[in-house]
């Protein structure tokens, strides 16, 4: 099996998965084949790990790519997502004067929403999918999700924020600004005293100006917000589910996989990745037999070792194949338990040996 | 920063030159437990929880996600807002947010405003207007329930690290933000809590591997300094238990079936290289984080429930029985 014909061919190819189980690095080795394969591509990582970001020339937050040399025909290029800078562009975008947007960027409610509000992340990592798309003029962008406990965040991101934009306790809270809404101001006045009852009246005054600056900006947001979304379920965008064969990640994985099918969005690939090996062909009960019959000697150790080893290949062959029939047609991509984490060119490119060239059996030690 | 670890330990002298685990589990009414996705914090929570339990202590479970899988750790469904008993000794519940701002504004004599205010996206604009208050009322809460006194040892399992310095931080967050009021009067009772080692510790859990070693010694440095709080021992889970013939000569196998000695002969090289590599990230992690190590064995079972629970929380009272005690 092998995902040669997803970086080929897709424009947009988006990594999901739990924390933990390896999607920045798959995403950058994916970046990497439609580098080779000759196409302009860009990774956008969210979290890498120290040295991955090292190799990839990531030292700082940088809001424009790097490009990255390398033996490959094409070109490969590299970015960390910085939210805020994301979000500042778009507020500057569309602003109707620079006035109003810089209103907004020394805001701190709105310092906030870019910091902290849920979901901005996920949001803000759409955006810059769908700018380095439409403008960044790349021919392939493969992005990595955020490891987030809410699933499907960062499809429901765009929609959720410009919701939030729209929020009803935001139209209370202009109400008292407006003269004709004076009669219905108590309800409004006594709602604002509680919440400055509890967290403090300036909170609430940075809101409130917050909300007032940003009038007449919710339906350009709105309208990019559908752009984005839409790009997301276009036939040129991939879905690809990352996991590892731990339960609790398959467990993210399954509810992943139904998400993306509630939202009609299929899942084009599934990378799992450190499997353990199997070593023997042999089931693990009889292994678990021939130990017990050497029980408190060295090769009975030996044996049990066997039989561990190989019960933990079948469950996980076992679990990974559950999920795997649930997202078919989607090829099934195993790559083994390596050595020592990636954190180099060259480490990249030799986990693309698994992603690019494997024959998707379960890995089989010579001689078992 | 010698000391933070090894002083804990000093205080748990008990006449021996060991570690009572009981003692161990009474230095502080709540522990947190911390650590990235997949480092098994929620096991270790159950685990601790368990092993507390048994050496007499009656323990309640705190998760503040859901779908932790917790519940199902001991044989049990979800969790919810209410307490249940998930072993004996044990005891569970969640705190969401939105329950704690529910109960909160009961509390408070706003019940009226409650519904209009959950229903209305209230929590996600104050929230916004000033972050940390979700954590903040989640933790208003736990602080509660470690006042109340009726559990004597609270374990938290805390979001995944990132998250948990954030999570811990809201209180000095919001000190800094909301400058009067009962957020602030919350603020500064979480904040006292965190940071009194008498009441609280974190208890970071990791792997041996790579990339969780680096992510717990910069949690561990995060942790420290800005929230202020006293790091109990790091778990290390999943490590690889000692078998025995892994290094024995060749010749043992001389009498096996070419086929079996194969494979036996993998299996033992993949194990001892896995182990090589487990040694030297616990090597790592000493060299970066100064506490002491307390370490879980890997589990092969492919279940995770209540026999799996009890063979970790005895791994962990052995491991605390093994500690070194500072000279």
């Amino acid at each position: 099996m092998t995902l040669a014909p997803l970086t080929r061919t897709r424009r947009v190819i988006v990594c999901c998965g739990s924390g933990g189980v390896g999607k920045t690095t798959t995403a950058a080795v994916l970046a990497m084949e439609g580098a080779r394969q000759g196409r302009r591509a860009v990774v956008v990582t969210i979290d890498p790990a120290k040295r991955l970001a090292d190799a990839l020339g990531l030292e700082s937050l940088a809001d424009t790519p790097t490009r990255i040399d390398g033996d490959w025909s094409g070109e490969l290029w590299a970015l960390m997502l910085d939210t805020k800078s994301t979000f500042d562009a778009l507020v500057v975008k569309y602003a109707p004067s620079n006035d109003q947007a810089q209103g907004i960027l020394r805001n701190r409610f709105y310092r906030n929403i870019s910091g902290a509000l849920s979901g901005t992340q996920e949001y803000m990592a759409m955006e810059k999918l769908y700018e380095l798309h439409e403008e960044g003029g790349f021919e392939l962008v493969v992005v990595d999700t955020p490891p987030t406990r809410n699933a499907l965040d960062f499809i429901d991101a765009p929609r959720r924020l410009t919701r939030f934009l729209d929020n009803r306790i935001f139209r209370w809270l202009m109400m008292p600004t407006r003269a004709y809404l004076k009669a219905v101001s108590v309800a409004t006045r006594t709602l604002l005293r509680t919440i400055s009852r509890v967290v403090g009246a300036e909170v609430v005054q940075d809101a409130v100006a917050f909300f007032q600056a940003f009038e007449g900006m919710e339906e350009g947001f709105r309208e990019r917000a559908d752009r984005v979304l839409h790009l997301l379920s276009d036939p040129a965008t991939a879905f690809l589910l990352v996991t590892t064969p731990r339960a609790d990640a398959l467990e993210e994985g399954r509810f992943f996989a139904a998400k993306l099918e509630e939202a009609g969005i299929p899942v084009e690939a599934l990378v799992v990745n450190r499997m353990h090996p199997r070593f023997a062909r042999v089931a693990a009960g009889e292994l678990r037999e021939r130990a017990s019959a050497r029980a408190g000697t060295e090769l009975g150790g030996l044996y049990e070792n066997l039989a561990d080893f190989t019960q933990l290949a079948e469950v996980e062959e076992a679990n990974v194949a559950e999920l795997s029939e649930r997202v078919r047609p989607a090829p099934l991509v195993r790559v083994p338990f390596l050595p020592s984490d990636v954190h180099d060119l060259e480490g990249l490119a030799e986990l693309g040996k698994y992603l690019f060239d494997s024959d998707g059996e379960p890995a089989v030690l010579p001689g078992a | 920063m010698l000391g933070t670890g090894r002083a804990l330990i000093d205080g748990l002298r008990d006449g021996k030159e060991q570690v009572d685990p009981a003692r161990f589990c009474s230095q502080s009414r709540l522990v947190i437990v911390a650590g990235k996705g997949g480092v098994g914090k929620t096991t270790v929570t159950a685990a601790l929880a368990v092993m507390a339990a048994k050496a007499g202590l009656r323990t309640l479970i705190v998760e503040v996600e859901g779908k932790t899988g917790l519940g199902a750790a001991f044989g049990q469904g979800e969790l919810s807002y209410d307490e249940v008993a998930v072993a004996e000794g044990v005891r569970a519940r969640t705190i969401t947010s939105d329950q704690a701002l529910l109960e909160y504004l009961d509390d408070h004599g706003m019940r009226r405003l409650s519904k209009r205010l959950t229903n209305t996206g209230f929590l996600d604009v104050v929230a916004t207007a000033a972050p940390g208050i979700k954590d903040i009322l989640v933790l208003g809460k736990v602080k509660q329930l470690e006042k109340a006194g009726n559990a004597d040892l609270i374990v938290l399992d805390a979001p995944a690290a990132g998250h948990a310095v954030t999570f811990l931080m809201s209180a000095r967050g919001l000190l800094d933000a909301v400058r009067v009021g009962p957020v602030r009067a919350q603020a500064e009772d979480v904040q006292e809590l965190l940071t009194d080692p008498a009441r609280c510790q974190v208890v970071l859990v990791t792997l041996p591997e790579e990339t969780p070693v680096n992510e717990a010694v910069e949690t561990a440095a995060r942790l420290r300094d800005r929230v202020g709080v006293h790091l109990g021992p790091v778990i290390v889970n999943g490590l690889y238990p000692p078998v025995a013939g892994l290094d024995a000569p060749p010749e043992l196998l001389a009498d096996v079936p070419p086929e079996d000695a194969e494979a036996l002969r993998a299996a033992a090289h993949f194990r001892r290289s896995r182990y090589e590599l487990q040694q030297e990230q616990l090597r790592r992690l000493a060299d970066g984080l100064d506490l002491p190590q307390l370490h879980l064995p890997f589990l092969f079972s492919p279940e995770l429930g209540p026999p799996e629970i009890d063979l970790l929380a005895a791994a962990l009272t052995d491991a605390i029985g093994a500690l070194e005690i500072a000279a």
